[in-house]
């Protein structure tokens, strides 16, 4: 049965250096929050997975988070380039990013084999691009009774698997709905898992269609309000597209990067929820 | 082809730009599965939607499959795709299941680099992956939509820099490096068929598929396409220009921009 705890407590007890992290969300329901939790707590040397690496990976990587990036599509939506994820793969800043690159087909399917508990996934997929010359956890596979050559790719297990979702019962259960992207795999493939959520309810209304994570598959529930600020949660907020304008200026220079880590991340009263 | 051709074109000013986004509306036909991208792409195909197409299907990697914005999004997870789908599926959903056995008629791509075998490059500038001089966002959606998708459109502003011989990275395949890899690998989708830019037309050689110059924008020359363009660019014998812009496509297209703040990117 999953626990429920404090979201600095989930953070610390399920999250280690070194470890291989995913924090899934495809533009909606991004665990923003618990990001935040894991430059608080100070880890060092992690594999960061996701899909689409945005402002709060570019936050991750610049506060020096992680020593290696597994992705599909680096870039801050709707606004332009990443630049603490660029100046580190540029310039080593703050500390050198090694990157495992693929496509989105190619990591959705990586979760799924996680998911099933298969060592890899096929797809028709990377024909002809020059991506798996790259990257180590794409190769070919021929099907055994057409012989047709198709793409294989790795199966992704992270360490911890974090999503950000509407609500939960006080037993765990997790429902949400809307555009789910990779949660439920990601969730489903990781050896720990933390859910966040909007809301923690005695009993969960009746959501026809609403994809369930019942409780006996996850680690930790945390209760965390507006955790997935700036992204959005479909039926409690609307995504802050002044954010994400916003985190270009800031992004853009070391100086008001490391002001902005200082007074939004480190002040005090800011910490622990 | 449209209804917008037999409306008279616009006495008003228009950008190239916008040129360039009703040409690109222009090539998608009603009733099509269409897979969109944000930014040019995304407002191409919601013009379409209110012009000549109305029952266009848009499909977003972001797993809303036939959505109907009232507005355009500003990103591909925007909420508004969500509230308006049929249905919304995850995202391994979309590529396994929508994508890949090739049920989307049109891929809608862009890129930083497109070369003269149609092939895009979406990951770094530079000869050195590991040091790049540029590093781009990366893949995305767009290999899979590229080789999968019944045919290809590439929308992109024309430049040197973005036009080249030959792309530094092959994010998605075009005709692969000498025009032939796509037969070679037998490929299901049939490949860019055109490539639409502020300056006119590309399309591939029937024998060779390299791009050809088929089209210009109204006022382009082709010294200025060539001048535009990395490699010694081929004109097709029959040069068409574009219609210009109706007055609806311009209309509808200006309030369509209207409602978002800012629309680049992917």
């Amino acid at each position: 049965m999953a626990r429920i705890l404090q979201l600095d407590t989930a953070v610390a007890e399920l999250v280690n250096d070194g470890d291989t992290v995913a924090l899934e969300g495809f533009t909606h329901l991004i665990p923003v929050a618990a990001g935040h939790e894991i430059i608080r707590a100070g880890r060092r040397d992690l594999t960061l997975c996701r899909m689409t690496p945005d402002v709060v990976y570019d936050q991750l990587i610049g506060a020096g988070c992680a020593r290696k990036l597994v992705f599909s599509w680096g870039g801050n939506p709707g606004v332009g380039s990443l630049h603490r994820f660029r100046d580190a793969i540029q310039h080593s800043w703050p500390v050198p990013l090694e990157i495992e690159e693929h496509s989105h087909a190619g990591m959705a399917n990586r979760y799924v084999a996680g998911a099933s508990g298969l060592p890899f996934a096929v797809l028709r997929g990377y024909a002809g691009t020059d991506l798996p010359e790259h990257t180590d956890t794409i190769s070919t596979v021929r099907c055994p009774f057409t012989g047709e050559e198709l793409a294989a790719v790795a199966a992704l297990n992270p360490d911890v698997g974090i999503v950000h979702a509407q609500r939960a019962d006080r037993a765990g259960n997790v429902q949400f709905w809307g555009i789910t992207g990779v949660q439920k795999e990601t969730v489903l493939a990781s050896v720990r898992s933390l859910v966040t959520v909007e809301e923690m309810v005695d009993e969960l209304p009746e959501q026809p269609g609403a994809v369930v994570l019942p409780s006996w598959a996850v680690t930790a529930v945390a209760e965390v309000p507006g955790g997935a600020h700036p992204s959005y949660a479909q039926g409690y907020s609307e995504r802050d597209n002044a954010y994400y304008q916003d985190w270009d200026a800031i992004s853009r220079d070391r100086d008001r990067f490391r002001e902005w880590l200082d007074s939004e991340i480190h002040e005090p009263e800011r910490s622990a929820r | 082809m449209t209804g917008e051709l037999s409306e008279t074109p616009t006495t008003s000013e228009f950008t190239s730009d916008e040129m360039m986004t009703v040409a690109a509306s222009r090539s998608l036909h009603d009733e099509s599965v269409c897979f969109v991208g944000i930014g040019l792409p995304s407002t191409a195909a919601n013009l379409a939607r209110r012009t000549h197409a109305p029952e266009l299907v848009l499909i977003y990697e972001s797993g809303t499959l036939g959505t109907k914005p009232q507005r355009l999004p500003l990103s591909i997870g925007d909420g508004v795709l969500a509230e308006t789908a049929d249905s919304v599926v995850g995202v391994p959903e979309i590529f396994n299941y929508w994508l890949q056995p090739g049920r989307v008629d049109v891929g809608f791509l862009g890129g930083a680099q497109v070369d003269r075998y149609g092939n895009i490059n979406t990951t770094v500038i530079g000869d050195e992956y590991e040091d790049p001089k540029v590093r781009l966002p990366g893949a995305g959606g767009a290999p899979e939509i590229a080789t999968s998708c019944g045919e290809v459109l590439i929308v992109m502003r024309h430049s040197p820099r973005a036009f080249v011989p030959d792309v530094d990275f092959i994010t998605s395949v075009g005709y692969g490096r000498d025009g032939a890899a796509r037969a070679r690998l037998g490929l299901p989708g049939r490949g860019p068929v055109k490539v639409i830019t502020d300056l006119g037309v590309l399309r591939p050689d029937e024998g060779t598929n390299e791009l050809t110059l088929t089209g210009l924008a109204p006022g382009v020359e082709v010294e200025q396409v060539r001048a535009a363009t990395g490699w010694p660019l081929r004109v097709a014998e029959e040069l068409g220009v574009q219609h210009p812009p109706t007055d609806r496509e311009l209309r509808i297209l200006r309030e369509l921009k209207a409602t978002v703040g800012n629309g680049e990117s992917s």
